[in-house]
């Protein structure tokens, strides 16, 4: 039986496969060695700037000590303000794909539209938010930054609520159905309380994803030195104060940005894993 | 899953009663019916709000510069000319080398993945090299500038220029002082950043092949790389190129990690290691501080160009990708 | 029960934006140059009169367009704004700080100090004309000092920049070359080099890059103990970046020549001169959308002229002489709210 396989084309083939064997596994290397090479920096640079000062201090002027309370906070404002806008609208427009509207030429469209806005340059909605808002209002303000956040968390909110309310069996909505209760009733009661895990599974999938945003923030919100809970006025930003600090000279500004980006970074895996935890925990179920 | 009992009380036999219920739902219905239609006609009216914000804030550039803007290599503030053929190139020359580099890496991960991982480590590895996207941009960014650029102009940029320092095209490719920052370094920044895209859309187009095709081809003796080349791929060849075309989506609109390392020159050089600029870079960088509405006007422009393409390419790969999942049956 | 704590949640969201009480933040923006100044004048202000100052250091360009468009309460800018625009806009302006733009470089075993350039070689490097530390021009003006064969990695600005408006204008008067193929003003098209944001990102730059040389005002380089290089000035002496030597530019102002006090420093003749010394402006709305914001900066800038000198004088500033502030006192009248009245109070 070896006779059979001693050919020089075998051999040929066998040496291909071992050839593409161990570029793929390299290739999954590469990939693999970014990430520790990015995260081991990331946690060196940032865990020595890390105290309770980074949490309890404003940004200093350059030269001083401080910490990142102002951003810190004001992101936390942005982003539970970008929730509050964004979310309702994008599970009612979710649910209008998935229930009302299932076969409807109307969700088809919107589906298209919407994966596209899903990967759009933010920076593109950044120039948007800033003609309609900050210039008509003629001046930078939080609400601004929210808004240009909302419609970064929209498109999340929108894809996951659908998926997760098509994956509701219909034999659930048809029961209830059959008991005579309304259509709007049914996706109340029913098929939101099953898709529960899976809505906030999106809710904080969208979260990580405007968690870090800079582009949209640096013609809205802007930035601003010291705590404020002002939402008319100019507001600082994690994001937007590591751009700042990282492209400055000052040592302890630099190290302010290495602790923030560790901040965000931690936040955004903390979110997804999260996230994969109570999808996981939904299958299960 | 139980079925829970509806909160609404049906009492039988008053009409009255019955009709006042039976209006309360209608009149539910049709109100949440309308909501939902509503948020989701928001949806199409927030894209349509953005280009038309964009092609309004523009229009002074157009009427300015006319078809000369896409052709123009000026970016002179001072006399007002502005021209968008080097934010162009930048953009497209670091999406090019980002998906050089990103495409074949991400289909070796792709394959290592669903063909050649044992089955215990496929899950984290899989989660690992998501989590290379869920790294916000501007993380890179500083990574970037402070880790990777140095090192680049330490170590890989003069091995680069001096290794091609003699052989004809490449060394005006390669030229050029070793800025450490520029076109390459955001080119490949940009590689990394777009691997888990493409490499998460090509898993799951490769899972979509039946595994009859695969053990047919398995069971005539074929190696396993044979099965990738001769079955897999050319199966999952159009989903394979729209997960491509979204990674590109995704490369031409970043922005921050861009902006960081690419040099900041509004100039067409011919060594990729020189420094340029990119569509969102040029934004980020002048747009709070542009004077004038020419200034103001020909940024707006820029976004508009970049909105354009990337709407494009990403409607291609959502075409795509919907063409493989009909396929699949799903 | 999920729409009332919704609801809660947007009806305490509005609460914030009315809530408006708290210590008093003036706004301004612009000019990086005087940057380090006006953050430790701010820092001193905070602790003596609980106001805080929110600078947004984005390049004079910003500071221009965001005063112009009234988002903020002040502008600051390196480029004097001529008395046609300032018409335009209903715009006072004033002079706050004067500062020097030094040339830094990193080269490998060059010290601060050790290396001078003049008028004509720095255009010639910033237009890309000469590309090696070692070129024979370079070496002419420091024979007694090693220059490695090293590529010249040019750093500028990519922001609209007063410190560009005052860099280029001093080559512009040093050479007819420069003049004639760049020419002057905040952003210009740069023939070569890596623009850097700020005169932050071209410090950060310098000192990441080898072999690199940009321009930043002199508090950045001597705050970040960035290599700066003497200059030989027009009456061909070789003078360093000091307060010294800045002083004896500022020196020669004729503040009441121009209109809008737009004075500029460059090449100014003396001995002892530096000749890339400049002056940072304020501008202001003469009839302001908010006029207690206005008060509250005049109050801060007040302030500034009279306790800043000696913080000042710690980064090499040069504070402005009292004759000037007196002038600017006088632009402060100009400032009045809807009643016609002056809102500033001289006390």
């Amino acid at each position: 039986m070896a006779a059979a396989f001693a050919n020089a084309r075998y051999s040929r083939r066998r040496r291909g496969n071992l050839i593409a064997t161990a570029l793929s596994i390299g290739a999954a290397l590469f990939g693999l060695t970014w990430l520790a090479l990015i995260l081991i920096v990331l946690v060196v640079k940032g865990v020595g700037g890390l105290s309770p000062s980074v949490f309890t201090e404003m940004t200093p002027p350059p030269g001083g000590a401080g910490g990142l309370l102002n951003p810190i906070v004001g992101s936390l404002i942005l982003t539970v303000l970008a929730v509050l806008f964004g979310t309702p609208l994008g599970i009612l427009a979710g649910t209008y794909m998935a229930e009302y509207g299932r076969y409807s030429k109307l969700t088809m469209v919107v589906r298209f539209i919407n994966d596209i806005l899903l990967s759009a340059p933010s920076i593109v909605v950044g120039l948007f938010v800033y003609e309609i808002m900050v210039a008509r209002m003629g001046h930078f303000s939080a609400w601004a930054g929210a808004v240009s956040l909302a419609i970064l968390v929209i498109p999340v909110v929108v894809r996951t609520t659908e998926d997760m309310l098509l994956l509701v069996p219909n034999t659930l909505r048809e029961a209830s159905a059959a008991l005579g209760v309304p259509q709007w009733l049914v996706i109340r009661d029913v098929a939101y309380r099953a898709a529960r895990a899976g809505i906030t599974t999106g809710v904080l999938l969208a979260v990580a994803r405007i968690t870090g945003e800079t582009a949209p923030l640096l013609f809205t919100a802007l930035n601003n030195q010291f705590f404020s809970w002002n939402l008319n006025a100019p507001m600082a930003s994690l994001p937007v104060v590591i751009f700042q600090f990282a492209l400055s000279p000052y040592a302890d500004w630099q190290q302010l940005a290495w602790t923030g980006a560790l901040l965000i970074t931690a936040t955004v895996l903390g979110l997804s894993i999260l996230a994969r935890m109570l999808a996981s925990k939904r299958v299960l179920t | 899953m139980a079925l829970q009992s509806v909160p609404i009380q049906v009492r039988v036999g008053n009409d009255e009663q019955r009709a006042r219920i039976l209006r309360r739902f209608r009149i539910g219905d049709r109100t949440f019916n309308i909501l939902t239609q509503a948020s989701a006609i928001a949806v199409l009216v927030i894209l349509a709000g953005v280009m038309i914000s964009l092609v309004i804030g523009s229009l002074p550039a157009w009427r300015a510069f006319g078809f000369d803007f896409f052709t123009s290599q000026s970016w002179n503030p001072v006399t007002e000319k502005f021209g968008a053929l080097p934010a162009i190139y930048g953009t497209i020359v670091t999406s090019f080398i980002a998906m050089l580099i990103g495409v074949p890496v991400s289909l070796g991960i792709a394959i290592f993945l669903t063909e050649i991982c044992p089955e215990h480590l496929r899950r984290t590895i899989g989660i690992a090299i998501e989590l290379l996207a869920g790294i916000p941009s501007i993380i890179y960014g500083i990574w970037g500038l402070f880790v990777f650029a140095p090192f680049f102009q330490a170590h890989l940029q003069p091995f680069l220029i001096d290794a091609f320092a003699n052989v004809p095209v490449f060394n005006q490719l390669f030229a050029g002082p070793p800025y450490g920052i520029g076109l390459l370094t955001a080119g490949l920044i940009l590689a990394i950043m777009v691997l888990p895209f493409i490499t998460s859309i090509t898993r799951e187009v490769f899972e979509t092949v039946p595994p009859v095709l695969k053990e047919a081809a398995y069971g005539i003796g074929c190696t396993r790389w044979e099965v990738m080349r001769r079955v897999v791929i050319p199966y999952t060849r159009v989903g394979i190129v729209g997960g491509v075309m979204l990674g590109l989506g995704r490369a031409l609109g970043e922005t921050m990690a861009v902006t960081f390392v690419i040099g900041n020159a509004h100039r067409i050089m011919p060594s990729i290691m020189a420094p340029g600029t990119t569509i969102s870079a040029s934004i980020a960088n002048e747009f709070t501080e542009a004077t004038g509405d020419l200034y103001t006007s020909s940024l707006v422009a820029l976004g508009l160009i970049l909105f354009f393409i990337t709407f494009v390419v990403l409607a291609i790969a959502r075409l795509m990708l919907m063409r493989i999942a009909q396929k699949a049956g799903v | 029960m999920r729409f009332m704590s919704y609801a809660a949640a947007v009806g305490l969201a509005a609460a914030f934006t009315i809530s408006t009480a708290h210590a008093a933040d003036i706004s301004g923006a612009g000019a990086t140059f005087p940057y380090p100044i006006y953050a430790k004048w701010a820092d001193a202000y905070k602790k003596d009169t609980g106001n805080g100052l929110n600078y947004q250091s984005i390049g004079s360009g910003g500071g221009i367009k965001q005063i112009e468009a009234s988002t903020v309460t002040f502008g600051a800018t390196d480029k004097p704004l001529e008395q046609k625009e300032l018409d335009a806009n209903g715009l006072i302006q004033f002079p706050m700080i004067i500062g020097g733009i030094v040339p830094v470089v990193n080269i490998e075993g060059i010290k601060p100090g050790e290396l001078v350039i003049d008028g004509p070689t720095l255009a010639k490097i910033f237009m890309g004309e000469i590309t090696k530390w070692d070129d024979a021009a370079i070496k002419k003006l420091n024979e007694k000092v090693e220059l490695p064969s090293v590529a010249i990695a040019v750093v500028h600005r990519s922001d609209g920049s007063g410190t560009t408006f005052n860099f280029t204008n001093y080559l512009a008067k040093v050479s007819p070359d420069w003049k004639s193929k760049v020419g002057s003003d905040a952003a210009v098209e740069w023939p070569t080099g890596i623009g850097a944001k700020g005169n932050e990102g071209v410090a950060n730059n310098v000192s990441q890059t080898k072999g690199s040389i940009g321009y930043v005002e002199y508090a950045y380089a001597k705050q970040n103990k960035l290599t700066f290089a003497d200059m030989m000035n027009q009456d061909g002496k070789r003078v360093p970046p000091e307060m010294k030597s800045f002083q004896a530019a500022a020196a020669n102002a004729d503040w009441k020549s121009v209109p809008g006090y737009g004075v500029i420093l460059t090449e100014q003749p003396g001995a002892a001169s530096w000749p890339i010394t400049a002056a940072s402006f304020i501008l202001m709305h003469t009839i302001p959308q908010d006029a207690a914001a206005s008060v509250l900066a005049l109050k801060f800038f007040d302030w500034a002229y009279k306790n800043g000198a000696k913080m000042a004088e710690e980064l090499d500033y040069i504070p402005m002489p009292a004759n000037v502030v007196e002038l600017s006192r006088g632009e402060w009248a100009k400032i009045k709210d809807s009643a016609g009245k002056p809102v500033f109070a001289m006390n």
